[in-house]
């Protein structure tokens, strides 16, 4: 803790301010592999939160395990109503959640829902590597969120929470005095930071307020809150994935000083004492993921929330069955009781298996149905190299603008490529938001060289991938095909043409359904060639008429 | 078990307080549903609501919030004739609820240990004369949506299912709440909810603040906060019971249905949904504003959100319908 605090002495300071607001102040996310830091501070949260108890959660926890309920083994085993204890009874208990990022939105749902209720603190133990992560709803009702990749051993120090302190604080802490321009002042800072959500400030406020109890201060002073806001605001300030994209992509990359300068001039905050002070504790390399954060949203890999949901996706259960056990039927323990259930009366005093607590017969048996529909998939892939641009890159967006309206009305999944300069980018994975879809192909810029191979590969993992995921997906390309950038990178033509058309082949191997449409100039008979190769239809995009091409892919694609 | 934050104090979001407070007044204009960002108060403003309201007296032992003992559906299910006040019933539905849980089923705990055939509520059944409050109800199972949305729309539920048959009434204020960014609501069932309001995080400072400032002395001085607000929670709530008894007796002049009809003609709506929402929610507004005849001002004022759902959608439209209603309502109603 010399210079700017460490991430460790955040997390040490955390976990304090929770100890004195537990409810008030929800929790912690933490995103860390398993390691010494990360268990050194599980250790600590024991002894920080007593007196309240330690209750584990994982992401498969079912909901009569959270909530109780009857405890069929033990009651078909007694033969009397064996009720359990849900994991969220216990008032007194503070949640663990391992392996967070798990956590379907089921499961958010229904945590989110105890948190708001304020009985429960959670601490969310995050252990996903690159795009997966907690779920936002629960992660915006955390107050404080923590990252510990990149902290090494000589980092750790021991976690020492003091009871009597923590005691002494949380007696003060509805005491606190808190003076109204202070309130105005983190308002104002959540505005600068670009947070919008008003439960981030409402959190620092709270955590500003712990921080004075526990300093044993009877009023708020600056300090209590530049200590709060680095705390709350600073990983929230690249948290909201909501963000609109800027309009130019140049804009983005530099988010240092100078951009902030500018937007604050936009804002004529009253002081900006308070933003630089925060600023200044935030942990060095904080701004450097602000960096790549931002580099990586320009790249198009920033998750959307839609994408690793699978609620629609499940097949509607249909009523069980009644049938035989075998081969791949699924046995429906609970309709198959259910069936048994009023005749045990009977059938107990028949004259064989006197012993048995249970009767059940196999005309009982029933089994699961479910109506499975695999949904489709219509990954788009956009040339926006500088060729397309030059020609008909705003005509070719206005195409898969209708195509986007006609899959919103068939509920389709689209995702969205775009391949430019050397290399290809998912822009959008697989989703059903229309907005975010839209926003993204808004911000697309053109220029720079056409990587055709390298869009198509693209296309074809992110197809084998939905595939595997139950999702029937199909390729729509448009482009005007002068690819000239090899899968390798290199600049050569023919290289380039050739890795197309071995690429498309591939893709036809694995039998996906394809249609290129040519936004070029005029037709291309490279392109017509492409098509064949992909075994996919060939349309030239008609002259300022998006509507044509929506009609002829809706006809070709059905 | 903490008390939920006033109705009153929610600052600003006036659209989606007063498509609720409609919703209190006249249950049968069917729902709301509240669409926007994260952190705009969508789930506090429903809580809230449920405060607010007057108690509803039930028969104490009845698991169907009947009114009479004679009413109950499942007479010997009934433990006690006793009629008592309880507070407004706001049932929270989650996220991967099952259709067992929402419409209930046969009772497996008793079926197991006694032999005995017996219907177990579900949550349709508990919020009878109440709120059933879905939060993402856009991520909800599609079927189990269709399912409510029958279900409040004929204020019955209908079980036919391991060989039980039970029918019981379930009338019921619907509200969803989601975030459109994460997936959007079929538009099927768009058309089915009364009203919707869209919210935004208050762009002002000021408002921020003063929720901030709420907020916060809600969570530390809860007992004075919830004084200091009583008052105004008490005076809205006999608003909305005043307006309750003033509904039946406010008149909506022709010219009025034909104004609804031709709003709903110009944004080209689909079936008469519209217009009967419309209407309806506009006497509401009435009511609620002591009057005793629906003006057009009172159309003016509800028809974004009676009608911003049910307009064709383009879904590519940035502009938003609500924009396009307020065109069709300046046009229409000159």
């Amino acid at each position: 803790m010399s210079r700017s605090p460490s991430v460790w002495g955040q997390a040490e300071l955390a976990l304090r301010l929770l100890s004195v607001d537990p409810t008030g102040l929800g929790g912690i996310w933490l995103r860390s592999r398993t390691g010494v830091a990360r268990d050194r501070f599980i250790a600590a949260l024991g002894p920080g939160l007593a007196p309240r108890k330690m209750v584990r959660l994982h992401p498969s926890v079912s909901d009569d395990q959270l909530f109780g309920g009857l405890d069929l083994a033990a009651t078909l085993n007694a033969g009397t109503t064996v009720k359990q204890n849900g994991l969220l009874a216990e008032d007194n208990s503070f949640l663990v959640l391992t392996m967070a990022e798990r956590a379907e939105v089921t499961l958010a749902a229904r945590l989110s829902q105890n948190l708001d209720l304020g009985q429960h603190s959670l601490i969310a133990l995050d252990e996903g590597v690159e795009d997966e992560a907690l779920h936002p709803a629960i992660a915006q009702r955390l107050a404080f969120h923590l990252d510990f990749s990149g902290l090494t051993h000589r980092d750790i120090g021991n976690l020492a929470i003091r009871s009597d302190q923590i005691e002494a604080a949380k007696g003060r802490l509805v005491a606190v005095r808190i003076r109204a321009d202070l309130i105005k002042e983190i308002t104002l800072l959540a505005i600068r930071l670009g947070i919008h959500d008003l439960r981030a400030p409402i959190f620092a406020l709270r955590a500003a307020r712990a921080h004075a109890a526990l300093e044993g201060r009877k009023a708020l002073i600056e300090k209590d809150v530049v200590i709060a806001t680095s705390l709350v605001f600073g990983p929230r300030a690249f948290l909201d994935p909501i963000e609109p994209l800027p309009p130019r992509a140049e804009e983005d990359c530099n988010l240092d000083a100078e951009a902030t300068e500018n937007k604050e001039q936009a804002l004529k905050p009253p002081e900006d004492l308070l933003l630089e002070a925060m600023v200044a504790t935030l942990p060095e390399n904080l701004l450097d993921q602000l960096k790549s954060r931002a580099k990586a949203r320009k790249a198009g890999t920033s998750s959307g929330s839609g994408e690793r949901r699978k609620g629609n996706r499940r097949g509607r259960p249909k009523p069980s069955m009644r049938g035989q056990l075998g081969g791949a039927n699924r046995l429906d323990l609970v309709a198959t009781l259910r069936a048994a259930a009023p005749w045990q009366a009977i059938r107990r005093s028949a004259k064989y298996a006197l012993d048995r607590k249970v009767h059940i017969r196999s005309t009982d048996i029933r089994l699961k149905k479910f109506e499975d529909r695999s949904d489709r998939l219509l990954i788009f892939v956009v040339d926006a190299s500088g060729s397309a641009a030059l020609a008909r890159l705003a005509e070719a967006k206005g195409a898969v603008e209708l195509l986007l309206a006609e899959a919103y009305a068939r509920r389709d999944h689209v995702a969205l490529i775009a391949f430019r300069g050397e290399s290809a980018d998912i822009l959008l994975p697989p989703t059903r938001s229309l907005v975010q879809t839209k926003r993204r192909l808004a911000g697309l810029p053109g220029g720079g060289g056409t990587p055709l191979a390298a869009g198509l590969e693209a296309a074809m993992e992110l197809a084998q991938l939905n595939r595997t995921k139950g999702l029937t997906p199909t390729i729509a390309l448009l482009t005007d095909g002068r690819a000239n950038i090899a899968l390798n990178g290199d600049c050569s033509r023919i290289e380039a043409a050739s890795d197309a058309t071995a690429m498309a082949r591939r893709i036809r191997d694995h039998q996906t359904p394809a249609i290129v449409i040519d936004t070029g100039m005029r037709q291309q008979t490279s392109l017509q060639n492409l098509a064949q190769d992909l075994d996919a239809v060939y349309l030239p995009l008609p002259r300022a008429d998006a509507h044509k091409v929506s009609q002829a892919i809706e006809t070709t694609l059905g | 078990m903490t008390q939920a934050f006033p109705f009153s104090a929610i600052v600003g979001q006036e659209e989606m307080k007063r498509a609720m407070v409609l919703t209190a007044v006249d249950p049968t204009i069917g729902g709301v549903l509240v669409f926007g960002d994260r952190g705009t108060g969508k789930s506090t403003a429903v809580r809230a609501l449920a405060a607010l309201l007057p108690p509803i007296r039930v028969v104490s032992g009845c698991a169907y919030n009947s009114d009479d003992p004679r009413a109950c559906p499942d007479p010997d299910s009934v433990t006690d004739t006793e009629i008592v006040e309880r507070p407004t019933p706001v049932v929270d539905l989650p996220l991967g609820v099952t259709e067992d849980r929402v419409v209930g089923a046969l009772d497996i705990e008793r079926a197991l240990t006694q032999g005995e055939k017996r219907f177990e509520p579900g949550l349709l059944a508990r919020a009878h004369r109440g709120y059933l409050y879905i939060d993402e109800v856009n991520l909800l199972e599609d079927h189990i949506v269709d399912l409510l949305l029958d279900v409040a729309v004929s204020g019955e539920n209908v079980v036919e299912r391991e060989g039980l048959s039970i029918r019981h009434p379930a009338k019921f204020v619907l509200v969803g709440s989601g975030n459109p960014e994460e997936g959007e609501l079929r538009p099927q069932l768009l058309d089915r909810f009364g009203l919707s309001v869209e919210v935004l995080s208050p762009s002002d400072i000021d408002s921020r603040i003063e929720v901030i400032r709420r907020r916060d002395q809600y969570e530390t001085d809860q007992k004075r906060f919830l004084k200091r607000w009583s008052k105004e929670d008490a005076k809205l709530r006999n608003e909305i019971l005043a307006a309750r008894a003033r509904l039946g007796k406010v008149k909506a002049e022709s010219f009025i249905l034909e104004e609804c009809a031709r709003l709903c003609i110009a944004l080209g709506s689909d079936g008469l949904r519209g217009e009967l929402t419309l209407l309806r929610a506009a006497r509401a507004l009435a009511a609620f504003e002591s009057k005793l005849s629906v003006e057009r001002e009172h159309l003016k004022t509800i028809a974004a959100s009676a009608l911003r759902h049910r307009l064709r959608r383009d879904p590519l439209d940035d502009a938003g319908s609500t924009v396009r209603v307020q065109r069709v309502v300046d046009e229409v109603l000159v």
